[in-house]
């Protein structure tokens, strides 16, 4: 029984949602083709999604380049997956300690790092903390520890989902059975909250994954470049792209920079763009279940 | 409860240690990142060198402050970062709230996955790949948009110089925003929207009601609570800006600077790259503290409307 009225609004809805879905699609596939368009073609014409000519030149040039390419890949892949363990861990243990309603003195702990989410030092005082007190310019401590490896907000998120999702009688069961609450938490809490521990993770992973800002602050050494620090050092100076390639001995003038720019950029996303529709579901759970906020 | 709770305590407050200490790393974390800085914040008050470090360095009392508001930066960057947030607040509800109703109203299953997956896309993309994105539709020489429209559709002899002129950019930076924001911002309302009984639609159904109506009269008002909390808690925030979007999308271009500096853009060039750090101090402290006080207020206010809403 579906009224005109209704059938109108359907319409309406998938109309709205192809031209939105269309806009949000675009840009990326313009970045992908002006990727592989030929380097002459792209100067004359500018970007476009009908290039006259198309050319692997661009991918052909981080081919040669590829030590570079190689190594930021390297950092990122380093940094992601050690950031995000960490991160689980992190959150998890501070989550679940403060899901203990009992414990003596869990108030001012869960406002311990309820503030952190009201106020913060601004990026002088926290730039100021980690350059003079640990040195952390340059180092890989810098990708990893400043701002990304816990925020208050998961952990909130993790803690509802300990005092919500698992249930009483567990604790003791097992509390009865001898068994440790650090054996507790390892050995059948966590194995309970594969949900909450997923969403958290992927939340990191993106986020160390995408991460330029501590490579900006805080790192100089070219070593240390990630995907993202090598995207923004293109960014600050098309030039960077030569001094990146120092190996192929080429001057920046004859260099294909106006492809390889977006070449790099979409060697950069294409991780994410092979993942991304398999893991979408648990990423918009993630944001929905912290839109909520309980 | 309370007598249970005392009972527990008293049988083995060594129960607890475990719990303590597994609270440590996340307690050494939280020192670390968010309140050893904090120690810095006088930092506006100082003249700060770093030889001789945050305790050594001299006491100037407010010097530092009047210098930041003796130049033309100050109002710039404050009018800025306040300007386009209380904007984006106003059109992220509107935008938001549409494209939920009306992702609601699908009921494909497919349909409904590619829309969600294709509109929260640029949701997690970086600021510096959407920089490049922005970058191959308004470069003045090999964009799209001087190439193909200006200079084809229009046929006009001259491009513009996007990345030089800073008029067009509260345009750009908005649509960019709302571009990034979309997915999230429908996915906010959306599990409001799904919390609403079908019954009351069902009965509006049977009393002829049209779809508008429904929305109207149904939707909107159910919705009304989130979107006050929503707003008051983005009012909340005015106060910090996203430093990617306003520093990588305009390419970090000085021409650009009265449409696109922010509080967050003014504090991260006079630190890093103008060596100017006694303003870059003040400017910190003084978004530090008026952001704190913002966002008590805003939790003040939502917490008397709704608790379940505020953040404590």
């Amino acid at each position: 029984m579906v009224s005109k009225d209704q059938k109108r609004w359907k319409i309406l809805a998938h109309v709205v949602m192809i031209v939105m879905s269309a806009l949000a699609l675009l840009p990326f596939i313009l970045l992908i083709i002006a990727s592989f368009t030929d380097e002459t073609t792209a100067l004359l014409n500018g970007y476009s999604y009908f290039p006259e000519k198309f050319s692997l030149g661009a991918y052909k040039y981080i081919f040669q380049n590829a030590a570079t390419f190689l190594r930021a890949y390297g950092v990122t892949i380093l940094v992601t997956v050690v950031g995000t363990i960490c991160s689980v861990i992190l959150t998890a243990l501070t989550a679940y300690v403060l899901s203990k309603r009992n414990l003596p003195g869990v108030k001012i702990m869960n406002l311990f790092v309820l503030f952190t989410m009201l106020f913060n030092g601004g990026l002088v005082a926290t730039y100021i903390n980690y350059v003079t007190v640990f040195h952390i310019k340059d180092t890989f401590f810098a990708l990893l520890v400043p701002n990304l490896l816990m925020n208050a907000f998961m952990i909130m998120l993790a803690r509802n989902y300990f005092e919500h999702s698992i249930p009483e009688e567990i604790y003791e069961s097992a509390r009865i059975d001898g068994a440790s609450e650090f054996t507790i938490f390892v050995k059948l809490v966590l194995p309970l909250s594969v949900p909450i521990l997923a969403t958290v993770g992927l939340m990191s992973g993106i986020a160390y994954w995408n991460d330029w800002q501590n490579s900006l602050y805080y790192v100089n050494d070219k070593a240390l470049y990630s995907i993202q620090a090598v995207l923004n050092s293109i960014n600050e100076s098309v030039a960077a792209l030569a001094t990146l390639g120092t190996s192929s001995g080429a001057s920046a003038a004859d260099l294909p920079t106006t492809t390889v720019r977006m070449a790099v950029a979409v060697v950069g996303i294409l991780p994410i763009l092979l993942i991304y529709p398999f893991f979408q579901k648990y990423f918009a759970k993630g944001l929905m279940a912290g839109s909520v906020k309980g | 409860m309370g007598s249970q709770v005392k009972v527990k305590k008293k049988r083995n407050w060594k129960h607890w240690i475990p719990f303590y200490m597994m609270f440590l790393p996340g307690f050494a974390y939280l020192i670390i990142n968010n309140y050893m800085p904090l120690y810095g914040l006088q930092l506006a008050f100082k003249q700060f060198s770093y030889k001789k470090g945050i305790n050594g360095s001299p006491w100037i009392g407010l010097k530092n402050f009047k210098f930041l508001f003796a130049s033309e930066d100050a109002y710039i960057m404050v009018r800025n970062t306040l300007c386009y947030n209380i904007l984006w607040i106003f059109i992220g509800v509107v935008l938001g709230i549409t494209v939920a109703i009306l992702f609601n109203e699908i009921t494909g299953k497919l349909a409904k996955k590619f829309y969600q997956t294709a509109i929260l896309l640029p949701y997690l993309m970086s600021m510096v790949v959407v920089a490049y994105l922005v970058y191959a539709y308004f470069a003045a020489d090999t964009g799209l948009i001087n190439n193909a429209i200006i200079k084809g559709l229009l046929g006009k002899e001259k491009g513009i110089s996007w990345y030089m002129e800073g008029k067009y950019w509260p345009f750009i930076l908005t649509f960019v925003q709302q571009w990034k924001q979309i997915g999230f911002g429908m996915l906010l309302y959306l599990s409001t929207l799904l919390g609403i009984d079908k019954a009351y639609y069902e009965a509006a159904m049977l009393d002829g009601a049209t779809r508008w109506q429904q929305i109207r009269m149904i939707t909107l008002p159910l919705l009304k609570p989130t979107i006050i909390m929503l707003v008051i808690l983005n009012l909340g925030q005015v106060f910090r800006s996203d430093f990617g979007l306003f520093y990588q999308v305009p390419m970090n271009q000085g021409a650009l600077y009265s449409t696109t500096q922010t509080i967050d853009t003014y504090v991260f060039r006079a630190l890093l790259v103008n060596n100017n750090f006694g303003m870059s101090a003040a400017a910190s402290f003084l978004q530090s503290i008026v952001g704190f006080i913002f966002i008590v207020s805003a939790n003040a206010i939502v917490r008397k409307l709704d608790k379940n809403s505020s953040l404590f």
